[in-house]
């Protein structure tokens, strides 16, 4: 009977783990939406399910988006990750291969070298071991990264590493004795019956040189299953929960789930899946223009994780979007953060250690705030009747000559249009979402939109990609939406306005709303090319930066602002080009105050490169509208 | 060790400081970006507070200029400054290689540039000017639009780029509050059927008979003071401009057509005093301009041994404030050269 | 005759001494900007809700600092958000913080008075 007491907590540990896990899974099963559970259920015997090992083995194994965003830190995850699983694989086969029976208890593989010590003379067996040291010696490479990380984050190239609580530190330090224990413990067990690789084999024989190896090498066993144990245990209340949860996060988005508006146990394993690598950190403008390290991403999802008041980190971020984009395990970092902000402050428990592993997080409380309206001043309008509706925004309206070009273009166009809100109108209601006010935001909603429907308008031009994004996703409107650079760009290829050739070098500032916020990244470029010379910049589409000046932070004094667009402007213009170009009134109000090179929002461009000479004034809306229709 | 002094910026600072210094026995030579000495007086029309023509504290300069043997570089900026020993070495944008024992900064201000603020509409709206565009037309003696006629509601708009926080201009500028009073003063005179609106955030009329002066505008020439900071502004259909302000003391927002804005334009470290700045390592406050190493009796003295400051190089100055201050200046330049022995 | 001058109608007077100021200081200490204000009115002039409705932030703010609390729960609510105030605001007021500081602060002193 090979059987030795010390394998007694790496025992408790994984069965522990193991059944942890699969009950967590039936619980995250149970609280899907129908639509989600059939979604699942669908993936997991269809294509998806391949998608998704692929996407296991790449991701949660290899790492390969952190090894491209930064090879170090993407070295350090893969060797433990990666290192780890080769270790099990390959060890189990070994128990198997080599030991005294076939299908072995897991602690046979684990602890191999302990119950077949002579094991590793022969020529075959010798190269086996000699695979098992390098992969032992890939991991503790890893680990040599990650030990010097927490102590100097430069030396894996980040320029802040996450900030761990108590049960972290112990999962931590669990973690890091695994493999150095392991490594001893063979070394000893080696160096007495003088078997081993070049690892362990050489480190075993220095040490029975002088320690009796025998005696040595039993407590350092029983350290390795400890350790194992330990973190196992502990891994349900630390971030190393994002090992497991990461593989149900795969198998779910692979499925075609997505994060809503409302917490759910989508949300949750995503929570759970952040394995605070701190690429959202590096990512962050609040970070190192600001220098505001407390509030990114990893420290969200642990805050929610221990459920604790998130509610200052929430808000404070300028939902520019960066850290959703980056981030390897593909998080969505922008709906979590906005759940968040809607919880209203709710009263939060103290956390205790055996919460964790229950539920991390309270169902949002039903809104009990005052349900009077808070817009009933809003006089229904009934606006005159236009093809095209243009809705500058309220931002627009303090860059006065976007407004006038946005004019000169409709003008030139042709078209039917009415400028909605050209003594000023009400606001889109965005800004109220970003702050988590989604029944006032409605009201403003329902409020525009009787007066868009009313209009009977079929298009409605926007220069604000703040408000272009709310009316494209919360409205519901029948009518088509396009920002200003789409509806210029349509009226280009529809030649209905002539432009002339700028000679001027343009960097383009893409604007987080409009970009990352709403996927519209080529229409500005190809209008830009169009009418002038458009210079690449070190940030282009996902990657671009925030100008600060964003709504979606309401913490930030205005002195950190300045320093966000100071630093982001000095990026963008390193080539010296003669126009900053964005196409939003809030990036060019910003960046205007912090460069000097000219900024001009993209409609500034062409209403300057407009020619006089006449285009054939017909009704041009037929043919500007739904180009996509005539296909279908 | 040479007894040459450079002085940097030939307006009523620099030229001041040189005419003290040459009194004094010393060589002086003055480096003038412009065609001509004077510096944004020669844009200027009246000066406030006795609403003096600028053109006789112009003939002034242009007498210390002419009678006390100073060498003038004009059209020539400085391209470097190099330190050698206890002298400076001086190469202008002509080429000209210049010795020195001492440099005297009088590089002035630049007026805040009015497009940044874009609300306001300067650049885009046809009939929103700036105070220096006002004297230009004072100067001229016509106040016209640009559709030729005479405005008959004209808006002065105070603290444009000064305590302005969105400007990076912190700071208040001082001089506009008196400005925009002095020309309300001379658009009544010159319009007389015309009505004249300042809008302020607060009257700061420190300087000597600045008090009377308001005093004056407001009984003898009718101006109305509206307490309100301009938020923006627009075209009525009529092609009038439209401002938003709060009449705050009425608590209430104000309406109101106007022909013709004026921005009060506040004062700006100067682009030449930047380009200094970085060439002598000389230190700069958080409001750009020079900050000098003692406030209450070293005012003149930059954190460079033989490095003098003249002006409104380190602050916004009325031009007797300039004028003291430059002449300040040369004294510590003749102190210092004593004590250098040269 | 020690009070005289406010005897003859009492709405009219602020009464420092007895008026509350814990919601001033409360979002005073969460958000010093709001102390910066000096009252210019370019943020009520520019006010987008302001172009429908009687509102002033610049009222509100002296108002609340003053401890004149009355209706201001009513008359916050007003406001959209836009963030137009805090893109004119002269000395760099977090104003759209302000407000929801205010916001929740009125809302919290309303529910724990019922």
């Amino acid at each position: 009977m090979q059987f030795d007491p010390f394998v007694i907590p790496f025992n408790i540990g994984l069965y522990f783990i193991v059944l942890y896990a699969v009950g967590r899974s039936v619980i995250w099963f149970r609280e899907l939406s129908r639509a989600d559970k059939l979604r699942l259920q669908r993936g997991f015997f269809g294509p998806a399910f391949a998608m998704s090992l692929k996407e296991i083995f790449m991701e949660s194994l290899i790492h390969r988006k952190i090894l491209k965003t930064n090879w170090r830190l993407g070295y350090m995850h893969m060797s433990l990750a990666f290192g780890w699983f080769l270790l099990i694989f390959f060890g189990t086969v070994e128990a198997d291969v080599f030991g005294t029976k076939h299908l072995n208890a897991p602690y046979k593989a684990i602890f191999f070298r302990f119950f077949n010590p002579e094991h590793g003379r022969s020529g075959f067996e010798a190269a086996y071991g000699f695979l098992m040291d390098l992969i032992l010696a890939f991991i503790l490479s890893g680990l040599l990264l990650a030990v010097l990380k927490r102590f100097w984050s430069p030396a894996v190239g980040v320029k802040k590493t996450t900030k761990l609580g108590v049960s972290d530190k112990i999962a931590l330090t669990s973690l890091w004795l695994i493999f150095p224990s392991r490594l001893i413990a063979e070394s000893f067990t080696c160096g007495a019956y003088e078997t081993g690789s070049f690892l362990t084999g050489s480190l075993g024989s220095f040490l029975a040189s002088f320690l009796p190896t025998q005696e040595m090498a039993y407590p350092f066993w029983w350290l390795y299953s400890l350790s194992l144990g330990t973190f196992f245990i502990l891994l349900p209340v630390t971030r190393y929960m994002h090992i497991p949860a990461e593989i149900f996060l795969i198998f779910m988005r692979n499925a075609g789930i997505r994060t809503g508006d409302r917490e759910s146990s989508y949300s949750e394993v995503e929570v759970h899946s952040c394995s605070s690598c701190g690429i959202c950190i590096d990512t962050c403008q609040l970070n190192y223009s600001a220098g505001i390290n407390t509030i990114q991403s990893a420290y969200l999802m642990k805050g929610i994780r221990r459920n604790e008041d998130v509610k200052d980190i929430a808000e404070n971020c300028l939902m520019c979007g960066r850290c959703d984009q980056a981030c390897p395990v593909g998080i969505e970092l922008y709906p979590i953060r906005m759940m968040e902000r809607r919880r209203k402050s709710a009263d939060h428990e103290y956390r205790n250690l055996y919460k964790g592993y229950l539920r991390s997080r309270f169902p949002l409380t039903p809104e009990k705030d005052n349900e009077t309206p808070s817009y009933s001043y809003l006089a229904e309008e009934s606006p005159e009747k236009a093809d095209v509706l243009y809705f500058a925004g309220c931002m627009t309206h303090l860059t006065p000559s976007i407004k006038n070009s946005m004019v000169e273009i409709l003008n030139a166009s042709g078209l039917d249009y009415k400028f909605i809100d050209e003594k000023g109108g009400a606001c889109c209601g965005r800004p109220l979402m970003l702050a988590g006010q989604d029944r006032e935001a409605r009201e403003l909603i329902n409020f525009n939109s009787q007066m868009i429907w009313k209009s009977g308008a079929s298009m409605l031009v926007t220069s604000c990609p703040i408000c272009y994004k709310v009316f494209r996703e919360s409205y519901h409107l029948d009518v088509e939406v396009l920002h200003h650079s789409q509806f210029i760009k349509r009226l280009i290829d529809k030649e209905a306005i002539s432009l002339k050739f700028l000679q001027k070098n343009v960097v383009y500032h893409s604007p987080c709303d409009l970009g990352r916020g709403s996927g519209v990244y080529e229409e500005p470029k190809e209008i830009l090319k169009y009418v002038s010379r458009l210079e690449k910049s070190r940030y282009e589409d996902a990657e671009s930066l925030c100008c600060g000046g964003s709504l979606g932070n309401l913490k930030l004094s205005s002195e950190q602002r300045r320093k966000i667009a100071t630093d982001a402007a000095n990026e963008l213009t390193a080539s010296c080009p003669d126009i900053l170009a964005t196409a939003c009134p809030l990036c060019k109000k910003t960046f205007s105050s912090a460069t000097s090179v000219k900024v001009s929002d993209i409609s500034e461009i062409v209403a300057e490169a407009l020619t006089k000479t006449s285009v054939p004034k017909y009704n041009a809306l037929k043919a500007l509208s739904k180009p996509e229709m005539a296909n279908v | 060790m040479s007894k040459n002094v450079i002085v940097i910026g030939g307006g009523a600072a620099g030229i001041e400081a040189a005419g003290q210094l040459a009194m004094a026995g010393y060589p002086v030579i003055i480096i003038e970006k412009g065609q001509e000495i004077g510096g944004h007086l020669l844009d200027w029309y009246h000066l406030f507070p006795d609403r003096r023509n600028s053109v006789e504290v112009v003939s002034y300069l242009n007498d210390i200029a002419e009678n006390r043997n100073i060498s003038i570089l004009k059209n020539r900026q400085t391209e470097k400054i190099e330190r050698n020993k206890g002298n400076f070495h001086l190469r202008t944008s002509a080429g000209d290689e210049i010795e020195a024992g001492a440099i005297v900064v009088a590089t002035g201000f630049d007026l805040f540039r009015s497009e940044k603020k874009e609300e306001y509409g300067y650049g885009i709206y046809d009939n929103v000017i700036t105070s220096a565009d006002l004297e230009k037309m004072f100067r001229a003696g016509d106040i016209l639009l640009k559709n030729g006629k005479a405005p008959s509601k004209i808006g002065l708009v105070h603290c444009v780029g000064s305590r302005d926080e969105k400007s990076g201009n912190l700071y208040c500028s001082k001089l506009c509050c008196v400005t925009a009073v002095k020309q309300a003063i001379e658009l009544r005179e010159k319009l007389p059927s015309s009505k004249v609106f300042c809008f302020y955030m607060d009257m700061r009329m420190g300087g000597a008979h600045y008090e009377e002066l308001y005093l004056e505008a407001q009984e003898k020439h009718a101006v109305s003071f509206i307490r309100g900071k301009v938020s923006e502004v627009g075209v009525a259909h009529n092609g009038s401009l439209v401002i938003k302000a709060e009449d705050t003391l009425a608590g209430r927002p104000i309406r109101i057509e106007l022909d013709m804005l004026v921005l009060m334009a506040g004062m700006e470290m100067s682009e030449g005093g930047r380009k200094i700045s970085s060439d002598l390592h000389l230190s700069t406050g958080s409001n750009r301009f020079f900050s000098s190493i003692d406030n209450h009796y070293g005012s003149n003295l930059s954190n460079e041994n033989g490095v003098f400051y003249a002006g409104t190089c380190t602050a916004p100055m009325s031009i007797p404030e300039t004028i003291s201050h430059a002449r300040a200046a040369a004294t510590e330049v003749i102190r210092y050269m004593k004590n250098t022995g040269k | 005759m020690s009070r005289f001058g406010f005897t003859i109608t009492k709405a009219r007077f602020i009464d420092y001494e007895s008026n509350d100021r814990r919601i001033s200081e409360y979002i005073s200490e969460m958000e010093p900007s709001f102390l910066r204000c000096i009252e210019c009115g370019c943020c009520s002039a520019t006010c987008t809700a302001a172009g429908f409705t009687k509102f002033s932030l610049r009222e509100l703010n002296i108002l609340i600092k003053r401890g004149e609390n009355k209706e201001i729960n009513k008359t916050i609510r007003k406001c959209m958000l836009c963030g137009k105030c805090t893109l004119v605001c002269p000395r760099g007021v977090n104003t759209r913080n302000v407000i929801t500081l205010a916001k929740e602060a009125y809302q919290k002193a309303e529910n724990h008075a019922v």
